[in-house]
């Protein structure tokens, strides 16, 4: 496969020398050894129409548009392009007669039953089918028959629908359905001129990767529910963003009309996505247009919330943060941020931090790992970790929650170039082809990655020293990326993360992936939302002088995480034992996007933090995720209504696109930051969004050198962070390629209609040469030295503090050992859940399972409840009745179930104690 | 496939590493299933081996057999079915008891093989690929068979049974109806081919004497015959 060579670093220097020179329509050209003769060509520049072959697919050589004559020993001869490499010597010609009447003749046949209706096709204007036709095609056919007919179009899924009179067996679905997502549920039924694509009776094209087969049909055989009828391309406009449905960072083509997104398409940024998405990032749009918008600023008047203005919210924001900062800065909380940009991001930080004085920032609800550790650990990129010779996942499910790294390494690890070592206390997606899978009980992550590195330590119970043995033997040697996020939420995350670092500390070239979900959680910690910290991936006490010369004030000392806050809002009754300092209660909560009573895995605990609060402000864009208890309302941007930036999971830095206009007067997240500074007779000195991120680009350290120059010339792919260490500087393709029309159709057809995608900032950023890329790049790579700073580091600055490190030591709490009659529960992550993304999208609504809780056989015996019966599952604070499974791959006395989805019975986020190591519970007949 | 599809459109959550254990095809079924799939390197080499096993089973494959066997070989329901679906002799669709195939190809044809085709058309009260209401017959029509030296050749559940007249097709259908050649012809599904496998004694005792058994019926059968037509001359003489 063109992308295996394509990914592996190095791979490029070979296959330099690996070269064959061949002559294409009559001049010398140089082909890497083993490549298709239609890449080749391309890369020459000269394009040879197709349908079956995709550059990010296996070829398959079926549609036979593709045929070229070759010269070789036995005369010249029509052969497939996509299916024959380029061999030292051979004569192609791809414009001689034979190839012309080939071409003619390939487009007939096509043709004899497509049914032409072109006029009321979804694809129509940019399908490939109709543009080859009219490029290489007869112009008319001498085929007079009744052409076959099939039902018009069936749902393959509730997402997808197929039309098979249109469909001309390219097999580009039914090889991304087997190849990519390994989910072969859609396949060629029938022989012949009964041909058809189909599902197995009853049994639905159920992927969360259905969508790609949509944008990548070369004709309008399948069609997605939520564009069908929807808009013609010519129509629509675009912009090139990111998706920041979840942290991997997928590059995306948003269009849109009369002010409404119509639909996403995934573009092709080879570190990343390799065009690929999800269904939840594909679809999740629909909240954006339909979901129930905050429009205008809001508060609490006599209970309710009544539409203010601007000036008066925040005047009464501005009152309410005053005096709860009475006692000290601390008494002011901010809770989320992973939905804001990276600009936003900053301001908020700025605010909380440099204004009013107060760390108990948290971009993360208890759902996350400690920042020390995110930041500190070194970082992998998503090629390295394809790349390595082993991942080791301490994860929850990738497929659940980061789906398309899940795409990205399984590949890799199908193709047999990877082994997978899992550490999970239950079966993943990824376990039947992970190479080990150790399972353990929630608690013993540390053990077990202590036993992975020394031969001495005790084993956890129940390990199986035979996988043991094995996993060691995988990461004993060559390259090991650790993927490490929560394989439960029912698990305090610095279990995890101290896993994670003792794995860092035995083996120092060991990179870290963080698997963490949301939008731009990674760019938020980054912004510095988390306790501890600040921009730029430092110490908040290394740091403190660097900021305080441009900042009004910077914390005294480490605030609360957001369990801490709240557990400090809901006062000494919560027992606040373990605060840090329980002298300044949190009176004051603000929601940055939040909604801790959804979000916080303990909904004991969000409910009675919030009701405690005395004063609680939300900035919102949903009215579905707005707080009971806010006392006022901000209404922001949501994504696609902003520029900016985002950081993906590998610290991967990219831009935004602004394709609609924000609904009523929702203002982006910086400026609400920045006039909220101004009522609290305080200025941040952000003006613009530029300013925003020349601050960030000079202040914060781990994003020193990215420039706006700099990102403008990386184009999609962006620049990973910090641009000195990271190994991974600007994309050697400074210039982005071509956009294939046939591989991805859509993206480039509505460009030809006068649209380019363009992402960014809503100015026109400054123009930008290879040369000024070169040099931001090195003046990141290099020192500060040399380079101009605005002047303000000419008077004997404070040293640019040091970028974070490994850990010394997290702090991770002790977990008391169990009695035999009590289980630890796993609480884990599904990709459809009662998030507001998806309550909001028709599409995706309906999808939302409601799994029933899971034990291990050997446990639901004991009780005796047959698979299905009702279990009655209490902790010392709540219980809940709700139908078992029997599941062999839980070990002993663990139960698991899925957090925020419905439960027959209750809710999962009753149970969990988000201030304990473990929830503990009993599992008895009800 | 163990019980209905779920409801819930969403993936179906893969926990245990082991596929479910299948549901529908019989225990001696899937005995044997596990010995063919031990005979490939590959699991997925035995699929088509599987298909001919479940519908030996059930006459035809029923998609509860399909997604046993997807579970067997380590693949997807709808690829068990694309595969099946590609082979004329794998049904999908319910089939007789009795599927009897009319070659009509040239020598066949020459040898009346269309008249024969359409007498067993009006006579059965179905079309081409039809299954009479009783359930007995299926009739297809199929490519050549390979013994167009007994032109019209006709195969009953892929047993050969020589040339048929109108007449004499006619006897067989009521033969087949009322179980007379039973010993000669198994049900539909059942092919040695698939028991046929080096190293396994079992199969090659069951091919040897189903061979020897069909011998001997239609041995005796064409003894009779014969016994038969000379007592039609003598009576005539």
């Amino acid at each position: 496969m063109a992308d295996r060579d394509a990914a592996r670093p190095g791979a490029g220097q070979d296959a330099a020398e690996a070269t064959v020179t061949f002559t294409l329509d009559g001049r010398e050209v140089t082909a890497r050894k083993g490549e298709m003769l239609i890449a080749a060509a391309e890369r020459a520049g000269t394009f040879i129409p197709r349908f079956c072959y995709h550059p990010r697919m296996s070829s398959v050589g079926v549609c036979r548009m593709c045929l070229v004559e070759v010269s070789g020993p036995r005369g010249a001869t029509l052969q497939p392009s996509c299916f024959i490499e380029a061999t030292e010597g051979a004569v192609v010609d791809t414009l001689s007669d034979k190839v012309k009447k080939a071409q003619d003749g390939v487009l007939e046949f096509l043709l004899v039953n497509h049914p032409l209706d072109c006029p009321v096709c979804d694809k129509g204007g940019e399908c490939p089918l109709q543009d080859q036709t009219l490029a290489y095609g007869p112009g008319e056919s001498r085929f007079v028959e009744e052409k076959r007919h099939f039902e018009k179009p069936i749902p393959v899924s509730e997402l997808v629908l197929l039309d098979r009179e249109r469909c001309i067996q390219c097999s580009r679905c039914t090889r991304f359905a087997s190849e990519v997502a390994g989910e072969a549920q859609i396949d060629f039924i029938g022989r012949g001129e009964e041909i058809e694509v189909n599902t197995f009776p009853d049994l639905p094209f159920s992927s969360y990767f259905s969508g790609n087969t949509v944008q990548i049909c070369p004709v309008g055989a399948l069609t997605a529910a939520p564009y069908r009828f929807a808009a013609r391309p010519w129509d629509l406009d675009q912009v090139e963003s990111t998706c920041t449905t979840c942290a991997v960072g997928c590059r995306v083509a948003v269009q849109s009309s009369a002010n409404r997104v119509t639909r996403l398409l995934g573009i092709d940024s080879d570190p990343v996505n390799h065009g690929w998405l999800c269904d939840k990032g594909r679809f999740a749009f629909e909240a954006v247009n339909d979901g129930d918008r905050v429009t205008e600023p809001m508060v609490r008047i006599d209970g309710e919330l009544t539409p203010v203005t601007w000036h008066e919210a925040l005047e009464r924001v501005a009152d309410g943060l005053r005096s709860a900062a009475a006692d000290g800065p601390e008494g002011i909380g901010f809770i989320g941020g992973a939905r804001l940009t990276n600009e936003g991001a900053y301001a908020w930080t700025k605010l909380a931090k440099g204004v009013l004085g107060t760390d108990s920032v948290d971009a993360q609800l208890g759902d996350g790992l400690p920042a020390a550790a995110v930041l500190g650990l070194p970082r992998a990129t998503i090629d390295q970790a394809a790349t390595a010779a082993t991942v080791v996942l301490l994860a929850g499910d990738l497929r659940e929650e980061l789906p398309v790294l899940y795409l990205r390494l399984r590949s890799r690890v199908v193709g047999g170039d990877l082994s997978l070592v899992e550490l999970s206390p239950q079966a993943t997606a990824s376990t039947p082809f992970a190479s080990v899978s150790l399972r353990y009980r929630p608690g013993d992550a540390a053990g077990l990655a202590r036993a992975m590195v020394d031969d001495t330590a005790s084993l956890p119970a129940g390990t199986d020293p035979a996988a043991l043995a094995e996993a060691r033997r995988l990461t004993g040697s060559g390259p090991v990326v650790v993927v490490i996020g929560r394989p439960s939420l029912a698990e305090d995350g610095r279990l995890v993360a101290e896993a994670a670092r003792i794995l860092a500390e035995a083996r120092p070239d060991c990179r870290f992936l963080p698997a963490l979900r949301r939008g731009n959680v990674l760019g938020a910690l980054d912004m510095g939302m988390a306790p501890g910290v600040l921009p730029g991936r430092v110490d908040l006490d290394d740091a403190r002088a660097w900021f305080a010369r441009e900042w009004d004030t910077v914390p005294e000392r480490a605030g609360r995480d957001t369990v801490g806050m709240l557990r400090s809002a809901a006062g000494p009754a919560a027992g606040g034992s373990g605060d840090p300092d329980p002298t300044v209660r949190v009176r004051a909560l603000v929601l940055l996007g939040a909604d801790p009573t959804g979000d916080l895995p303990d909904a004991r605990l969000a409910g009675e933090g919030l009701d405690g609060a005395e004063f609680v402000v939300q900035v919102a864009s949903s009215t579905a995720a707005l707080s009971t208890r806010a006392d006022v309302v901000l209404p922001a941007a949501e994504a696609h209504e902003r520029p900016g930036t985002t950081t993906n999971i590998e610290g991967r830095v990219t831009r935004l696109g602004q394709k609609l206009v924000p609904p009523g007067q929702a203002w982006p997240d910086w400026m609400i930051a920045a006039e909220l500074a101004s009522h609290l007779d305080a200025d941040l000195g952000l003006d613009s969004l530029h300013g925003v991120w020349d601050e960030v680009e000079r202040l914060a350290p781990a994003y020193r050198g990215i420039t706006r120059s700099v990102l403008e010339a990386a184009g999609g792919d962006g620049v990973v962070a910090p641009l000195a260490t990271s190994g991974v500087g600007i994309s050697r393709r400074s210039v982005p390629g071509p956009l294939d029309p046939i591989a991805f159709p859509g993206v480039e057809s509505v460009e030809r209609q006068g649209a380019p995608p363009r992402a960014g900032f809503a100015e026109s950023p400054t123009a930008v040469t290879t040369a000024a890329v070169a040099t931001g790049g090195e003046g990141g790579a290099a020192d500060a030295s040399g380079r101009e700073d605005g002047g303000t580091e000419g008077d004997g600055p404070p040293a640019r503090p040091p970028l974070l490190g490994v850990p010394a030591d997290l702090g991770a709490p002790r977990v008391p050992p169990t009695d035999s009659y009590t289980s630890r529960l796993v609480a884990s992550r599904r990709l459809y859940d009662r998030g507001a993304a998806v309550a909001a999208s028709p599409a995706l609504a309906a999808l939302v399972p409601e799994p029933p809780v899971r034990v291990n056989p050997h446990d639901l015996d004991d009780l005796g409840v047959a698979p299905g019966g009702d279990v009655l599952v209490r902790t010392a604070t709540a219980s809940l009745v709700a139908p078992a499974v029997a599941d062999p791959s839980l070990p002993r006395k663990v139960v698991a179930a899925d957090f925020n989805l419905p439960l027959a019975g209750g809710s999962i986020a009753d149970l969990i104690d988000a201030t304990a190591p473990v929830t503990e519970l009993r599992l008895e007949t009800p | 496939m163990s019980g209905p599809p779920s409801p819930s459109p969403g993936p179906a959550p893969r926990r245990a590493g082991a596929p479910p254990a299948p549901s529908h095809l019989s225990a001696e079924t899937v005995e044997r299933a596990r010995e063919l799939i031990a005979l490939y390197p590959e699991a997925r080499s035995a699929l088509i081996p599987l298909c001919h096993l479940a519908q030996e089973q059930d006459g035809w494959l029923r998609p509860e057999a399909m997604a046993d066997i997807a579970a067997l070989v380590g693949v997807t329901p709808a690829e068990v079915y694309g595969t099946a679906s590609f082979y004329d002799m794998l049904h999908t669709e319910p089939v007789g008891t009795h599927l009897v195939s009319v070659c009509t190809n040239i020598a066949c044809l020459l040898g009346g093989a269309a008249e024969l085709l359409e007498h067993a058309e009006t006579s059965l009260g179905v079309n081409v690929g039809g299954t009479t209401v009783d359930g007995a017959i299926t009739l297809e029509e199929a490519e050549c068979l390979a013994d167009c030296d007994r032109a019209p050749c006709v195969q009953v559940n892929h047993r050969y049974v020589g040339a048929q007249t109108p007449e004499s097709f006619d006897r067989l259908v009521a033969d087949l109806r009322t179980g007379a050649r039973a010993d000669e012809i198994p049900r539909h599904g059942t092919l040695v081919r698939v028991r046929r496998s080096v190293g396994l004694r079992a199969g090659r005792d069951r091919v040897v004497a189903e061979r020897a058994a069909m011998a001997a019926a239609q041995a005796a059968r064409a003894e009779e015959a014969a016994a038969a037509a000379a007592g039609r001359k003598e009576g005539s003489a």
